[in-house]
């Protein structure tokens, strides 16, 4: 029976104490290992070795880098706002590191004083704490940029604070989509509900998580949306003046809101900590115990947990979450550069309408569904998969308009005309 | 602990308010006033008001403040500093309104009846959790918004429309004086 044991005060707080700093000390971790990672993976897509020198593999590549950072000269530039010029980086790093405390990874963990959430705060209201600290990021980038008195990297402060603000919109209103299937904000119930509806919100909801994905890029500031530090442009934007460990902030900041987004991505459309095509994961506080649902007559099922499905749920959490944090890399150095005005366009003219459009489309799909009485399960879920491929189809065409997905022979024609040739024979599409 | 938490988001907020006004750079003061935004924030918070604060930081410190932040730097102001408290009659005057709203202040906080801000105290709070748990932190604001005071909602909605429209119009025949 899932009876719940609640922790006494102390040893809520000495839970919570020892939560923090393993989350931070964690995600501090992978932070330095993703450095390396994406070393070894640009220059495995490059054709390249990386760096491969310190210790087997490389592995003490971040060591070495963090102590190179610190014994660094820190540079101050004699014409910068001293005090902006030092809060930049704090204010960059802050809101970075602690928004993943709300993000649960892995199913209850039983213990001796009690049943322990595994997540640093379940605040009830979850995924709105990630958006408002995520939104105050931005201070951190623009203050440096404006306080290092230098035109590359004012115009990357500013870039970025444009840049931010537009996506911030389509952000929240992907994340609209899920909240309406939920019916809550907190990341646990997200992830419950996904486990009710027995399958993944990145189904009946995959237009979403395209928006979400393209949005969260453009906010975490990488390629193809690195417009504050484009060097190509800005030498390296915002963080042009700041050396040794000043430096490293910006991009310990970077790589955790990463870490972040990833994880997010993978509690909000990949079901969190659930593990696929098993239902004995399920797990979730009700009234005064845990249960694992609901039977047909609507009395609750209890859950018992235990450390074994605590450890395969952090196992799922973290390769799904690992997943991610490898498709970012991948996207970096396989795509190139917006210019500023796509970036501007991409987010106002298409994902902002489409996000709103889709908003409303999942909506109503719900009205019907709920004034059909559909049970929440496979078959509602079901309902707006169709739906959601539709549409999800229908945007991604839109989107290209014949740009990649095109037949051979269409391309061929299409650069004849642009040559000034006479189109081959037999496609209507290009007469036209 | 709850009464330290609020003393200290309360100096901030103060300290933050005085800030913005006595400031002498546009920047300065504005991070001064996100300051204050996010102290109130965590009052609201000490409130058991989670949505709101949330909201308070999303909108205000993340959003509109970030805008002024962009206006500000695109503009480039902050170079000429004129004090902007006036001295003499508008003194007199902006005392006798502070010390008005104080009188007001004081009145809610001391006052045990209905519109006492400590009316209610322990079996409020009990209230607001038991709400939180059965509708969520959203829907105790989501359902008395958009059921009961849904007229009052669309109105101020127009009203934001109201204002928008107002700015453009204010702002473009500036706009072609600047053309010629």
């Amino acid at each position: 029976m899932g009876e719940m044991q609640e922790l006494s005060t102390f040893w809520f707080v000495t839970v919570a104490a020892v939560k923090v700093v393993a989350v931070f000390t964690v995600v501090m971790g992978v932070v330095a290992y993703m450095t390396l990672a994406e070393r070894r993976v640009s220059a495995f897509i490059q054709d390249r070795l990386g760096p491969n020198r310190v210790g087997p593999f490389g592995l003490l590549q971040p060591i070495a880098d963090g102590i190179k950072n610190i014994i660094k000269e820190e540079t101050m530039p004699g014409t910068a706002a001293k005090f902006y010029f030092v809060l930049g980086p704090a204010l960059a790093i802050m809101p970075a590191v602690v928004t993943i405390a709300v993000i649960p990874f892995a199913a209850p963990l039983p213990t001796p004083v009690g049943t322990v959430d595994m997540v640093v705060a379940d605040v009830p209201i979850g995924i709105l704490y990630i958006l408002a600290l995520s939104s105050l990021a931005v201070y951190g980038i623009v203050l440096s940029g404006w306080a290092s008195n230098n035109k590359y990297a004012f115009l990357g402060g500013l870039r970025a604070s444009a840049q931010m603000i537009s996506y911030e919109v389509a952000l929240g209103l992907s994340v609209i989509a899920v909240l309406l299937l939920v019916g809550n904000v907190t990341l646990t119930e997200t992830v419950w509900k996904q486990q009710q509806l027995g399958m993944w919100f990145v189904f009946p909801l995959s237009l979403a998580f395209v928006f979400f994905l393209i949005s969260a890029l453009a906010e975490t500031n990488r390629l193809p949306f690195d417009m504050p530090e484009a060097e190509s442009e800005l030498i390296t934007g915002y963080h042009t003046e700041y050396s040794a460990m000043k430096f490293s902030m910006f991009f310990i900041a970077e790589y955790a809101h990463v870490v972040t987004a990833s994880a997010l991505l993978a509690t909000l459309f990949f079901g969190g900590w659930d593990i696929p095509f098993w239902t004995g994961d399920d797990m979730f506080r009700h009234e005064s115990g845990w249960i694992r649902g609901f039977d047909e007559a609507g009395a609750p099922i209890p859950a018992t947990p235990s450390v074994l499905i605590t450890l395969l749920t952090l196992g799922a959490f973290c390769a799904k979450t690992g997943f991610f944090l490898l498709l970012y890399i991948w996207i970096r150095w396989t795509l190139p550069r917006f210019r500023y005005d796509q970036v501007m366009h991409l987010g106002w003219k298409v994902l902002l309408p489409g996000a709103l459009g889709y908003v409303m489309l999942v909506a109503g799909t719900m009205l019907v569904l709920d004034q059909l009485e559909v049970p929440f399960g496979p078959v509602y879920g079901g309902v707006l998969t169709a739906v959601s491929g539709v549409t999800t189809l229908a945007f991604l065409l839109f989107v290209d308009r014949d740009r990649v997905i095109a037949g051979a022979h269409r391309k061929r024609n299409l650069a004849r005309r642009r040559a000034g040739l006479p189109a081959e024979a037999g496609d209507p599409a290009v007469s036209s | 602990m709850t009464d330290v938490l609020f003393i200290l988001f309360a100096v901030v907020a103060v300290g933050g308010g005085i800030g913005v006004v006595t400031g002498r750079s546009p920047v300065a003061s504005l991070l001064f006033m996100v300051a204050t935004l996010a102290s109130l924030a965590g009052i609201y918070v000490l409130f058991e008001a989670h949505f709101l604060a949330a909201i308070q930081v999303l909108v205000y410190a993340g959003a509109i403040m970030v805008l002024f932040l962009f206006v500000i730097m695109l503009l480039n102001l902050g170079h000429d500093y004129r004090a902007d408290l006036k001295y003499g009659s508008w003194f007199l005057l902006s005392l006798v309104v502070v010390g008005l709203t104080a009188g007001v202040l004081v009145q809610g906080l001391m006052g045990t009846g209905e519109t006492g801000l400590r009316a209610g105290g322990a079996e409020v709070a009990a209230a607001i959790d038991a709400a939180v748990v059965e509708k969520g932190a959203v829907g105790v604001i989501a359902d008395p918004l958009f059921t009961d005071w849904v007229v009052a909602f669309e109105l101020m909605g127009l009203l934001l429309l109201v204002a928008i429209v107002a700015a453009v119009v204010l702002a473009k025949p500036r706009a072609r004086q600047g053309e010629k």
